[in-house]
């Protein structure tokens, strides 16, 4: 039953990082326009440089 | 839907928060101007929009939502939203001013961004939970068990104090004033739930039910986002209706002019309107001849010609000439006041309407906490004092009974269905407008800018020579008159060419004279050229050999006008056209477009007073309408849609919107909306089907927590799937 104590906080903290994503995402508003982010990796218009 | 059951305990409660949040929206977001786009569709509308936007001096940003179909400019103020329209107009894209308070993405957006956040939290320390929770049911025992309980407590009571707050703080609040409502059993589901297990946990106890009140929490999340995202903010027509009020007047005292604010004006005082301006109250023209123009009270497409002794009333626009009037009423007593007032009146009627939601919240609450507290007495009884035992299975009724599947019932068959029509270019602006759509048997249309686009068209202009034509022409090219405009516009369609005239004249309010050849020739007003007026809206060509011909003109009826009428009937749906308009244009419209029931020359009051007089007969009235002399019907009505280009109040009174310029979408929406009450009931059905097979068993003692888990879920999963069949339902029927 030792593995447990390894592998317990390890899954938690797996699980961790993948909420610290969701919450990156949520905040930088990723969740806004799900059609228009799609459609927008079409367009050439920022291609050279980033948006300003 | 859910929102107005656990919101509506305490509106006050609600309202204030709301109201401040409007205020500050208002102050925060002077500047940005967001037009509504309904056929932007693909990445290249999205770059053409923004760069056409960036190219306008003044605007600093501009974002497209395509998700939305909306494109927010930020502009500094500096702009007018109506410049806007126009550039992006030019390049193909007909565009919509929203309110940007009542629509406004911010304020919504950061609720549901806080609601996914808590969704996100609470969803990833169910699973955790759940994983944990497996081994426990799969056969761990005492210290391994024992732990797995404590880890579990460790990560789910920090996450359901923060997560569940949503539900505590509506449960408080009801309780508080003294009511019940869906979230109390929630709150108490959840808060036994955790705390009883805490209890087990302590004491070395096998079961615990922290899985199960992390599910409680996450799908009553998931059922409180998608209804947040249905929902806006409510704004007041009312409101909207006083802002039209002018705030200054220019007064006439025998000092001379003075401008004074509205207030200060009282019956009896002479006020001065000046061409362009909005008459500010109700009175009585004692000099001056002009047009005014009436289409936002009363429907009337021209302007109307008035003069010494004519009543004006406040909110006409005065057009040509400047106005002496005496005032008979002003400030709160004003016609547009009253008509503010009917509408503050028929929209608090329309806020009691009570949702599905909220009857059965009536019902289930009450139900479950007498339930549990007959176990709780029942079982002491049985087990002959055993506190602990029969706590145990009062929370355990509570969390079986507990409305996962219920909470999720309204919300995601009304996410399901408000898509749907969204796509077909309806915005739903009010939660309870679906159910109540659904419930319409007749409909009442106005006709100017509903079924007519508010233009007219000249008719019958093959019974004119070609050469009158052409006198016609270029006389018409000569005036600014909208009948003129609209004749010189359709005789260049024919590819007819002007004749040539001199000396060429417009006389205001008359109409315009010149000379052919030396003969005079004129096109205006009947009484001016010495011609009998007819019945139907008409100009008068006075020719070159003197006689006088009339030129009859038609509305323009919207393009799909008479198709969305006919499918309405073919539904069994009675239609009524009730309109401002004269006699002649009313029946000719109705005619033109199959409809029996008409009334014209409706002031706003007969209007509402005819959907009352309708809703006592026992109809369920859906009012389409534009404009200023709608609101009070649109208020008033069961249901009312109103297109894009109508005025801001009547929008905000309306609980739909035409985004696109198809009214088809009108007769589309009630099959959604009637489909999508099909669903919401089945769910609840599905929900009582559930509570049946699984509340014995809760009662009986037998439930575990793998079976509260499991029972939870599949309830919840059937139900989403449920609302998911209105899709495909809704697609096969469109086509």
């Amino acid at each position: 039953m030792n593995v447990l104590t390894w592998l317990i906080p390890v899954s938690l903290l797996l699980g961790g990082l993948g909420l610290a994503g969701f919450v990156w995402t949520l905040r930088s508003s990723q969740y806004d326009d799900p059609d228009g982010d799609s459609q927008r990796i079409l367009t050439n218009d920022w291609d050279d440089k980033p948006r300003p | 839907m859910a929102d107005t059951a656990s919101f509506s305990a305490c509106p006050a409660c609600d309202a204030a928060p709301i109201a401040k949040q409007i205020a500050e929206n208002r102050m925060h977001q002077q500047g940005d101007i967001l037009l509504s786009l309904p056929t932007i569709h693909c990445a290249g509308c999205i770059s053409a929009v923004e760069r056409k936007l960036l190219t306008i001096p003044g605007v600093t940003s501009a974002r497209v939502n395509l998700s939305l179909k909306r494109v927010v400019a930020e502009t500094g103020g500096a702009l007018e939203a109506a410049d806007l329209v126009e550039a992006l107009e030019a390049i193909g894209y007909p565009a919509h001013e929203l309110d940007s308070t009542a629509l406004s993405s911010s304020a919504a957006d950061k609720a549901a961004r806080a609601l996914l956040f808590r969704l996100g939290i609470s969803g990833f320390a169910m699973m955790n939970v759940m994983l944990l929770s497996v081994a426990v049911w799969s056969g761990a025992e005492a210290a391994t068990r024992d732990l797995f309980h404590w880890i579990s407590a460790m990560i789910a009571l920090p996450v359901i104090i923060w997560a569940a707050q949503p539900f505590f703080k509506n449960a408080w609040t009801a309780l508080r004033a003294g009511h019940l409502n869906m979230d109390v059993p929630i709150s108490l589901a959840i808060f036994l739930a955790g705390g009883m297990s805490l209890f087990e946990t302590i004491n070395g106890g096998e079961e615990a039910y922290f899985d199960a009140a992390l599910s409680l929490t996450f799908f009553l999340l998931a059922g409180r986002y998608l209804d947040q995202r249905t929902r806006r903010a409510a704004r007041s027509a009312a409101e909207e209706l006083t802002a039209l009020e002018v705030p200054r007047v220019v007064q006439l005292t025998e000092d001379g002019e003075a401008t004074v604010p509205l207030a200060q004006i009282a019956a009896g005082d002479m006020v001065l309107v000046r061409p362009g301006a909005r008459v500010p109250v109700d009175g009585i023209v004692t000099k001056g001849d002009s047009e005014v123009d009436r289409a936002l009270l009363t429907g009337e497409t021209l302007p109307v010609a008035i003069g010494v002794e004519t009543i004006v009333s406040a909110g006409e626009i005065n057009l040509t000439g400047p106005l002496e009037i005496r005032v008979t009423a002003a400030g709160r007593d004003s016609s547009l006041s009253r008509m503010a007032d009917l509408v503050t009146i028929a929209e608090g009627a329309k806020n009691r309407y009570s949702s599905l939601a909220d009857k059965a919240a009536q019902i289930y609450a009450p139900g479950v906490h007498t339930l549990a507290f007959l176990a709780f007495i029942g079982w002491l009884w049985a087990s002959g004092g055993d506190i602990r035992f029969a706590l145990n299975i009062a929370v355990a009724v509570l969390i079986i009974t507990c409305p996962c599947a219920l909470g999720l019932a309204v919300p995601a068959v009304v996410t399901a269905a408000s898509g749907n029509l969204f796509r077909k270019g309806l915005l739903v602006k009010n939660a309870t407008a679906l159910e109540r759509l659904a419930e319409v048997d007749f409909v009442v249309f106005d006709k100017t800018g509903t079924l007519t686009d508010g233009d007219v068209v000249p008719g019958a202009l093959d019974d004119l020579s070609m050469q009158n034509q052409r006198l016609a022409l270029a006389l018409a090219q000569n005036s600014g008159h909208p009948l003129a405009r609209a004749l010189a516009q359709a005789l260049q369609l024919r590819g007819i060419s002007p004749a040539t005239l001199t000396d060429i004249r417009e006389v205001p309010g008359k109409g315009v004279q010149a000379k052919l050849n030396g003969t005079d020739v004129a096109l205006g007003r009947a009484e001016w050229l010495g011609a009998e007026a007819g019945q139907g809206t008409a100009t008068f060509l006075q020719c070159e050999n003197g006689k006088v011909l009339e030129i009859p003109f038609e509305d323009h009826l919207r393009a799909d006008a008479i198709d969305t009428i006919a499918a309405l009937k073919s539904s069994g749906l009675p239609v009524m056209l009730l309109s401002g308009d004269n006699d002649a244009a009313v029946a000719q419209a109705a005619e033109a477009l199959g409809i029996d029931q008409f009334h014209a020359r409706m002031r706003p009051e007969d209007k509402a007073a005819k959907l009352k007089d309708l809703a006592d007969q026992g109809h369920h009235v859906l009012m389409v309408g534009d404009g200023l002399n709608d609101t009070v019907a649109l208020a008033s009505a069961h249901v009312s849609v109103s297109p894009a280009s109508a005025l801001d109040a009547a929008r905000v009174a309306s609980d739909i919107v035409l985004l696109g310029n198809r009214l088809g979408a009108i007769s589309d929406a009630r099959a959604i909306a009637r489909s999508a009450r099909r669903r919401i009931l089945e769910n609840f059905a599905i929900a009582a089907g559930y509570n049946a097979i699984s509340v014995p068993i809760a009662l009986m003692g037998f439930a575990s927590p793998l079976a509260a888990a499991l029972a939870m879920s599949t309830s919840s999963i059937l139900v989403s799937l449920n609302a998911l069949r209105l899709r495909g339902a809704a697609q096969e029927e469109a086509q």
